[in-house]
């Protein structure tokens, strides 16, 4: 990535230095990803228990938090007005600040970003959910395509996606095992992840193994060619929150924040014939603005790829590429281990900021995406600032 | 109060209409964007982020219609945000757009909120029966009804209240030419002679079905200043509140919910005014069903409780009272669901700038935009004035 502006690394912060601009992530806390939900399409049943962990882990009541936001999408829920029931997981008795993006909780998370930022509040939650199993999940993205001239062909979504890997597969861009690799890497790294849907490898005979190899992959069959099941994202039902703080605030709810030192998002052409599908430029624009240019330092990214070669895709526009030794990508095991659609984006995020909190990363990269074909991206770097 | 400052450095409406079978639904919000720009007079380039407003998106059946249309938005290569918020999102996506600005990340900002009715059915969109809840099978006239009838109860308004406040609001809208009901001749009487659809709320006493777009630009401290130099007035962004509320809960005031009344309380304090009626020289209200104009009179705090219908009745609420509310037609003239609630907020901000034409209010210098939805359980309002707020630069959260 060529660097146009070079952005001084932020300071190290303390509660003496700490100002109300600066914001970080305090607390998150996602719902296992599983393949069918026995809940409504509201994602009530799946926050209630999420909100009650977090409220846990940080030693907070609903009624510390100052501003909340959530993404999700009616058309996944099949009715209008899906987060209005949503609401009820929080209780909101009082009446409370709240907000809602038709978005994946991602975006939620960054109008609470900026709440915070505006210093009317210094504590915010934001949430998404997402209940993929509801319906036809590939026949009903189809429906964020053209209304006039694309939408009435319905190209589901794996069509597409099936398309955006051929044209680099026939360019010489990527490989099947470039891609089988990005799954192998994901399952094995999801046996870590008690959220994760699956993990490793299971074999016909219908023994599971925690180990899995690129070659086993290729071994099966083409599910929508060139992508075989290991390819594409699982249909999974879930839910994730975030607790973002700003200045002293942070330090009071958490010894080690997560500090929000890039946050933006750009949307690229819907016109699927009018851009390079090999590329996502909006990712790469996104990234150099939240970076500053400047990747280096980050040990962990995230990336919301829901099919193999979007990471491929995205490790290239982010500047992340060929470092997979430097940056450790995905180690939850990423959105192809478990895809909670308008939820999978947020838990990218909480999931960099995890390491962050944790001390397993001192900088790290959250990465989300919405639209076909990696239309639309949003990156978000936290950093350890110790 | 934030950090920094903002202000509506332009507006711009499509003309409301039943079907605008003529264009595509990007190419209806582009119509607001540009007379939006032009009004500002900024360019798009000049814009840093773009942020969408609509209502369900089985209103139009596509799902996140922003995606598809980012091209005609003109967003492609810059931040595309798309805010919902039940009915209160117009005014929602307002405030959303404010604070992009208010909290310095970025300069100036274009909002637009739309609906394009006639490409569905909203009745139908809004009774689909959802497991575990009371079904609402007649439209949003079925569900606000019992609140209206309520509201009659409790407060002994007499009957012709509600057919005041129609005929108002259609002769209002009549000056207006981007209004989609022009009904210069309606009276009192006519109403209460229109036919019965949802007891006690008759056919002229209801909102239209409409196609339309409504978009703002919201500029900074320096766009604003700028602006103001060069002899193109601007509104100032004085104060923002939204609240939310769940839909049912034991002991739920539905007429007056806590949720708006919290809101309104929070406006007057951050906006510095201690008595709305007296400080506020226009209102624009949501009211979709015509009774709505005394509730909320009474919700916002312009009245005493049961109180509202007297502000109605005595003609303060007109063009030429003491607080005239909805001097647009408001949105019983023109609905365009998603947009309804940033015309509210556009049309405060047309009122201190006193690009009103024919449907200005004498010397407004402080105005009211107002949006609420769901169940009355989503409220969005903000307060602009003509002056930069007193209060520049100070935090009171």
């Amino acid at each position: 990535m060529t660097s146009t502006q070079t952005a001084a690394r932020p300071g190290a912060l303390t509660p003496e230095t700490v100002t109300d601009d600066d914001v970080a992530v305090v607390g998150f806390c996602q719902s296992p990803s599983v393949r069918r939900s026995y809940s409504t399409t509201n994602g009530t049943e799946m926050l209630v228990p999420i909100f009650q962990q977090i409220y846990k882990d940080l030693g907070i009541t609903r009624r510390d938090i100052g501003f909340w936001c959530s993404g999700s999408s009616d058309y996944m829920s099949g009715r209008a007005f899906s987060f209005i029931s949503s609401v009820d997981a929080i209780g909101a008795v009082p009446p409370i600040d709240e907000s809602h993006v038709e978005m994946d909780g991602a975006w939620a998370m960054y109008e609470a970003y900026v709440k915070l930022k505006t210093g009317e509040t210094d504590t915010a939650l934001a949430y998404g959910f997402g209940k993929s199993s509801a319906g036809n999940l590939r026949r009903t993205l189809a429906l964020q395509t053209d209304p006039y001239v694309v939408a009435p062909l319905w190209p589901d979504s794996l069509a597409l996606a099936g398309m955006q890997a051929r044209l680099g597969l026939d360019a010489g861009l990527w490989d099947e095992a470039a891609m089988a690799e990005v799954a192998a890497r994901s399952r094995r790294d999801a046996v870590g992840n008690p959220a994760a849907q699956f993990a490793g490898f299971r074999a016909p005979d219908g023994t599971v193994t925690d180990d899995v190899t690129a070659e086993q992959l290729l071994a099966q069959p083409m599910l929508a060619d060139p992508l075989r099941r290991h390819d594409i994202a699982p249909v999974t039902d879930g839910a994730a929150a975030i607790v973002l703080a700003s200045g002293r605030r942070a330090f009071a709810l958490c010894d080690n924040p997560a500090w929000i030192t890039g946050f933006e998002h750009i949307i690229d052409s819907a016109e699927l014939g009018g851009r390079d599908l090999t590329t996502a430029p909006s990712a790469a624009e996104a990234g150099e603005r939240a970076t500053g240019g400047d990747v280096a330092g980050i040990t962990m990214a995230e990336l919301h790829a829901p099919f193999t070669h979007q990471e491929l895709i995205l490790r290239s526009a982010l500047g992340l590429d060929g470092a997979a030794d430097a940056v450790a990508i995905n180690p939850s095991g990423g959105p192809l281990t478990g895809n909670p659609m308008f939820a999978a984006g947020l838990q990218r995020i909480g999931n960099a900021a995890r390491a962050v909190i944790d001390g397993g990363a001192d900088r790290a990269l959250g990465h989300a995406t919405s639209g076909p074909l990696l239309q639309q991206n949003l990156v978000c770097v936290l950093d350890g600032r110790r | 109060m934030s950090k920094n400052l903002a202000a509506v450095l332009g507006t711009g409406q499509t003309k409301y209409v039943a079907k605008r079978h003529d264009v595509t639904m990007g190419a209806l919000c582009r119509e607001a964007i540009d007379r939006a720009l032009a009004d500002a007079s900024v360019t798009l380039d000049e814009i840093d982020a773009i942020v969408i407003g609509k209502a369900p998106d089985l209103f139009e059946g596509v799902m996140m219609p922003e995606l598809p249309t980012a091209d005609a938005l003109g967003a492609v290569g810059k931040p595309l945000f798309r805010v919902h918020t039940a009915g209160s999102v117009g005014g929602s996506t307002s405030i959303v757009g404010g604070k992009m600005v208010q909290s310095g990340i970025h300069r100036k900002v274009l909002v637009v909120a739309w609906e394009k009715q006639s490409e569905s059915n909203a009745m139908w969109a809004l009774s689909i029966p959802i497991p575990f809840n009371k079904p609402v099978g007649a439209g949003a006239g079925g569900y606000f009804a019992p609140h209206v009838r309520s509201y009659i109860r409790e407060s002994g308004a007499p009957e012709h209240v509600g057919a005041i406040v129609a005929a108002k609001d259609r002769r209002n809208g009549a000056l207006n030419p981007l209004a989609h009901l022009h009904q210069p001749d309606m009276t009192v009487e006519s109403v209460q002679q229109s036919q019965m659809l949802w007891d006690p709320i008759r056919y002229d006493e209801t909102c239209p079905s409409s196609d339309g777009a409504c978009a703002m630009v919201i500029g900074d401290e320096a766009s604003a200043d700028a602006s103001v130099a060069a002899g193109r007035p601007v509104a100032w962004i004085h104060a923002t509140a939204m609240r939310t509320e769940p839909t049912w809960f034991s002991g739920r005031n539905q007429v007056s919910p806590q949720a708006g009344r919290d809101a309104a309380a929070a406006l007057w304090k951050q906006a510095g005014i201690t008595n709305p009626l007296e400080e506020i020289d226009a209102a624009e209200i949501y009211v979709p069903f015509s009774w709505f104009e005394p509730m909320w009179l009474e919700n916002l705090g312009f009245a005493e409780e049961g109180q509202g219908w007297k502000l109605t009745e005595s003609g303060a609420t007109a063009l030429d009272g003491k607080l005239p509310v909805n001097a647009s037609g408001g949105v019983l003239s023109s609905n365009p669901i998603g947009a309804s609630g940033m015309i509210r907020f556009a049309e405060a901000a047309i009122q201190v700038t006193g690009k009103g034409g024919a449907h200005q209010v004498q010397d407004a210098r402080k105005a009211l935009g107002h949006a609420y939805g769901g169940g009355s359980q989503y409220f969005s309002m903000w307060v602009v004035g003509a002056d930069k707020p007193a209060t520049a630069g100070k935090a009171e959260a």
